[in-house]
């Protein structure tokens, strides 16, 4: 089940730099841990998080294994239309997760 | 610490962050190469980029981090891309953020992981193809209990 | 005096009644006596939230920043799903809504039990009794999700245990353990968290171990974690053999330190170092 946490205005003045902010549940295991066994635990991380606003790209941030457990992630955009914010997560064992929101913009 | 005490570990601290980033002596050879590796043979400006991270934290699992560039974010003159590093981590590479003037505020905030006390540097990269940076230097407290992994 | 004494005072007029010079004499004692009325009124104990730093807080605070809220939204999720041979789902018995005051309230006794429950044992019970369905393993991201739903409905309540008389010999129970000296290190949890709470243990500060924010986010863990694994954690920490999960040395003890936090501010999803 993906869990995804998103702070986005629901409005928003054309032009209007708003602030977005994105939570999602994932371990994000290193790759440098050992296990209770002793064994190193493979490697686990999202790699690559974006935001669109509708259908194009306005950010983008490449993880590394030292991003934090359930990242989290603020960044802010300009205002352009009405339409919907989609965010993404991909990663590490095909993980995928695509999350969107509205947004009126007046 | 062996050898350090507290009081010249900070005045050495101090020192570091004052030194421009292209004396690469106090800055292992790992982070000095990835750093290069975005920059090329650029010259690295300091200030315009501002690295907020707690000088002292309870624990290095999650430590949040906000870096903040002054930039008008317009075509004309944008922060394309906000790249963090740090010292003593397996890894010297944190994030690689890319902006454009969609994003009207060069500002990003996220959490990181931390296994040591160490130096950390934000490195932000202008259209104009100047970079700016900035750097802190996180001191990483350890827990007094640990948990068995069971 | 300037001015001659008001027939009604009233503490919002004074300066106008009284003058300013009367004022700035009176001043300090006013001050006085309400800094002695606070002391004497103050309640010292403190939350282990008091005791992190600036960018902690405000990951608790900041409910889009705060990671236990994943775990609260998991909750909801569930708590609407039907499982089990029953096909029941927690929301077809109780409102949400009506879980407030619940974590406040607990441990409890269930009807016809002999033996105290906590918040975890609640659900799990629910879980067998009335959905028959799997049991929930102790510390599974479900059980957490659904500890920290209910539990996040009592945020910002007062600690308020339940009174009912057959949790008093469990309470003393819980009491008595708490003083026990344990394990290889041989200390009790109250040579930590009452002789020595607030004093530096390495870097760390040693919190006086109210348990107001559980399930609570600790970085540590990097994940949700129940009272019962902070439990278990000290145990280890002591060098103690951890109880069995199913003991009810747990919830003894729980119940006597929730008794012991009445009144402080529920927080739960709490985030600690």
């Amino acid at each position: 089940m993906t869990n995804v946490l998103i702070n986005a205005p629901k409005t928003a003045k054309k032009g209007e730099v708003i602030e977005l902010k994105a939570l999602i549940m994932h371990t994000m295991e290193t790759g440098f841990r050992p296990g209770t066994n002793g064994r190193i635990i493979p490697r686990n991380i999202i790699e690559r998080f974006t935001a669109s606003w509708n259908g194009s790209e306005i950010f983008r941030m490449d993880f590394s294994p030292a991003i934090a457990a359930n990242p989290f992630v603020s960044f802010f955009a300009v205002a352009s239309e009405s339409g919907k914010i989609t965010f993404r997560w991909t990663g590490d064992e095909g993980f995928a997760a695509e999350e969107s929101v509205a947004i009126d913009v007046a | 610490m062996a050898g350090t005490t507290r009081r010249t570990f900070i005045a050495g601290a101090a020192l570091v962050s004052v030194l421009p980033l292209a004396s690469a002596r106090a800055t292992p050879e790992a982070m000095a190469a990835a750093i290069k590796e975005v920059v090329g043979d650029n010259a690295i400006r300091e200030g315009r980029v501002t690295l907020d991270v707690p000088p002292l934290v309870e624990n290095g699992n999650a430590v949040p981090l906000t870096v903040s560039v002054e930039s008008p974010m317009t075509e004309a003159d944008h922060v394309k891309a906000i790249h963090v590093f740090n010292e003593k981590n397996p890894q010297p590479h944190v994030f690689d953020a890319r902006l454009s003037p969609k994003n009207g505020k060069a500002m990003i905030a996220t959490r990181i992981k931390l296994g040591d006390s160490q130096k950390i540097v934000a490195i932000a990269e202008t259209s104009k193809g100047e970079f700016f940076s900035a750097s802190a230097d996180v001191i990483v407290t350890l827990a007094a209990c640990l948990e068995d992994l069971t | 005096m300037k001015a001659s004494p008001p027939k009604s005072p009233s503490p919002l007029t004074l300066p106008d009644l009284l003058g300013r010079r009367a004022v700035l004499a009176l001043l300090p004692v006013v001050f006085a006596a309400s800094f002695a009325l606070a002391q004497a009124g103050a309640d010292k104990r403190r939350s282990g939230y008091q005791d992190m730093g600036a960018a902690l807080q405000k990951m608790q605070d900041d409910d889009t920043a705060n990671p236990g809220m994943l775990f609260v939204q998991l909750g909801r999720q569930l708590w609407a799903k039907p499982v089990g041979a029953a096909n029941k789902s927690c929301a077809d018995c109780h409102a949400l809504a009506d879980m407030k005051g619940v974590a406040v309230r607990y441990p409890a006794m269930p009807k016809d039990g002999d033996k105290p429950i906590d918040l975890e044992g609640r659900i799990r019970l629910c879980r067998t009794a009335h959905q028959q369905a799997e049991p929930l393993a102790p510390e599974s991201q479900d059980l957490l999700a659904l500890m920290a739903v209910v539990a996040n409905q009592s945020r910002g309540m007062s600690i308020a245990p339940s009174n009912d008389p057959r949790l008093v010999p469990f309470r003393e129970q819980g009491a008595a353990i708490y003083q026990r000296r344990q394990g290889q290190l041989n200390l009790s949890c109250a040579i930590c968290h009452d002789d020595n709470a607030g004093k530096k243990l390495a870097g760390v500060t040693i919190p006086e171990a109210h348990p107001t924010g559980y399930p609570l986010y600790r970085l540590e863990w990097q994940a949700l974690g129940s009272l019962k694994r902070r439990l278990r954690n000290c145990l280890v920490g002591i060098r103690a053999e951890a109880y069995p999960y199913d003991s009810v040395d747990y919830v003894a003890l729980e119940i006597y330190l929730m008794d012991r936090a009445k009144g402080m501010v529920f927080e739960s999803p709490g985030v600690r170092p």
